[in-house]
């Protein structure tokens, strides 16, 4: 038995496997505000979960959290029954459009071959398999013919795509994505709903922030309502009510 | 002019310019990539107190004064607005102008008690004509020293640039690399004192990947195809400027600034006319 996460997670197959992810009293702090108050709730592989709630709510924070990207200062996070800091590998964030630098000199292809970094190091070869998994995520993510755009050449769903893409070549497990439906036009939102779908039925766990309260039902199995405290947390069709919804944004 | 080629201290100048543009053209794809233009400015200006500082501690004008106090001075002056910055309510961009233009006066007061006074002009505007073999020396290695460590960090650099939460989230040690670039940008720029003098080399560390930023899609190509347009600009500029006896690093300037007009206005990705069209 190899004791290294990092060994595990090249072997781990995605349905095989109910990993849970933990997160136990998180508490995150900016300077001047406290941006999440004691956060609890626990989620597996093969969901896919929203969070929703009124501006500020701490949304983005708490997927930054859960990546690692923010520091917290209280509470813990735990995936596969460790902490999350030593399956970095296994997570992927996806920031909101207005965080990325779209005039970087870097086609849709370059950006999925990014996501091979983490498996090949620093120094590493690139290996033949490098290349197959990055074009499984190409196919997988209906990017083909798209390969040598640059991503500001892209369209606001087709980018999504390649973000989720290089995820994939990551070989991630858990997707975590900042408002990915944000300005997307309806069928674009279907086409990456499902594509999200088929990732959860793959056995992967998809996080989403979310702000768009008539989508809810239609794209996620669970639901976290949060106003810097979770105030509810469960299976969309029993905690996405009015009097929960009220907690939030009432 | 034919057979000047002949001659052993054109051939010396040719080498530098070639291997001193070739440095500073690939290293620029990552002040461009990085934003730090800005910064990269502020840097060229504090070379120059830097110099004088070290021909006064030393007492002589040499290689290693020079190169010895610009290192200090742009330190100094990075790592001091970056305490200035981080102790008050200004921002990194302010008090680094602030203080970039306090060295730059106080440099030009030093050059009142500065005794080779002649020669410090070849370090404001370059004398690469006069390159000697130590300062092809230091060149040389300035340039193993960046190509190495740049080549060698790609793939955690890249991270740094494009998404620098992600990639500290990756494990990468996006502080460190962030302070690796300034030190092999600082080292670069005092690379090109010799070429085009510490007020141009701005224009060195910078066009070459601004240009090709314009004609590219790919990191790789912005990387080695500034370090030929660097090259091909300095050592291009160094015969003009020997032909028409001119100031070398005036000319070099021009020629990559007329590349990078080329680019701005006919690239066939994103060039002028192409949108206008």
């Amino acid at each position: 038995m190899n004791a290294d996460p990092a060994s595990q997670a090249a072997h781990c197959t995605h349905c095989a496997h109910h990993h849970e992810l933990q997160v136990n009293g998180l508490t995150v702090s900016y300077p001047k505000v406290r941006a999440l108050e004691d956060i609890s709730f626990s989620t597996s592989c093969g969901n896919t979960v929203a969070l929703i709630g009124p501006n500020g709510a701490g949304k983005s924070t708490l997927l930054k959290a859960i990546a690692g990207l923010v520091p917290r200062s209280a509470g813990s996070i735990r995936w596969r029954g460790s902490r999350v800091s030593q399956w970095h590998r296994e997570f992927a964030y996806l920031p909101q459009r207005e965080e990325v630098d779209w005039s970087f000199p870097v086609t849709v292809r370059g950006l999925i071959e990014m996501g091979r970094y983490s498996q090949l190091g620093w120094w590493r070869r690139w290996r033949p398999l490098d290349s197959e998994k990055v074009e499984q995520a190409l196919v997988s993510m209906h990017l083909e013919g798209l390969e040598d755009r640059q991503i500001s050449e892209l369209s606001g769903g087709q980018q999504q795509r390649t973000f989720i893409a290089r995820a994939l070549a990551q070989e991630a497990h858990v997707l975590m994505l900042d408002e990915p439906f944000n300005g997307l036009d309806r069928p674009a939102r279907e086409n990456l709903a499902g594509l999200l779908r088929k990732q959860a039925a793959e056995g992967r766990l998809v996080i989403a922030s979310h702000h768009d309260l008539n989508t809810v039902e239609e794209l996620f199995d669970e639901v976290l309502i949060l106003n810097r405290r979770a105030l509810a947390f469960g299976p969309v069709p029993e905690v996405f009510n009015r009097s929960n919804l009220d907690l939030a944004y009432g | 002019m034919d057979d000047i080629i002949s001659y052993p201290f054109f051939q010396r100048a040719l080498l530098g310019a070639l291997i001193i543009g070739f440095t500073n053209g690939c290293f620029s794809a990552y002040v461009v990539l990085r934003r730090s233009a800005l910064v990269a400015g502020s840097l060229s200006h504090a070379l120059l107190p830097g110099i004088a500082g070290g021909i006064l501690v030393a007492g002589a004008l040499t290689a290693w004064s020079a190169f010895l106090g610009a290192l200090i001075a742009a330190l100094l002056v990075v790592l001091g607005s970056l305490a200035v910055a981080r102790s008050s309510r200004l921002d990194q961009g302010t008090s680094l102008a602030v203080i970039f233009t306090i060295a730059f006066a106080a440099g030009l007061i030093m050059l009142k008690y500065v005794p080779v006074q002649v020669k410090l002009e070849d370090y404001l505007f370059g004398d690469i004509l006069n390159i000697s073999t130590t300062d092809l020396w230091v060149a040389f290695g300035i340039g193993v020293v960046t190509l190495t460590l740049t080549t060698a960090l790609q793939r955690p650099i890249l991270l740094t640039l494009f998404e620098p939460s992600v990639a500290a989230a990756q494990g990468v040690p996006v502080r460190a690399l962030n302070y690796l670039i300034m030190t092999l940008l600082v080292l670069v720029m005092i690379s090109s004192l010799q070429a085009v003098g510490c007020i141009l080399a701005l224009g060195l560390v910078v066009a070459p990947g601004a240009t090709v930023f314009l004609l590219t899609n790919s990191t790789r190509a912005m990387f080695w195809g500034g370090g030929v347009l660097g090259a091909a600009g300095a050592a291009g500029g160094m015969w003009i400027a020997h032909w028409g006896d001119f100031l070398p690093g005036a000319v070099i300037t021009v020629l990559l600034g007329a590349a990078f007009l080329l680019a701005f206005f006919f690239g066939p990705r994103s060039g002028f006319f192409r949108r206008a069209a």
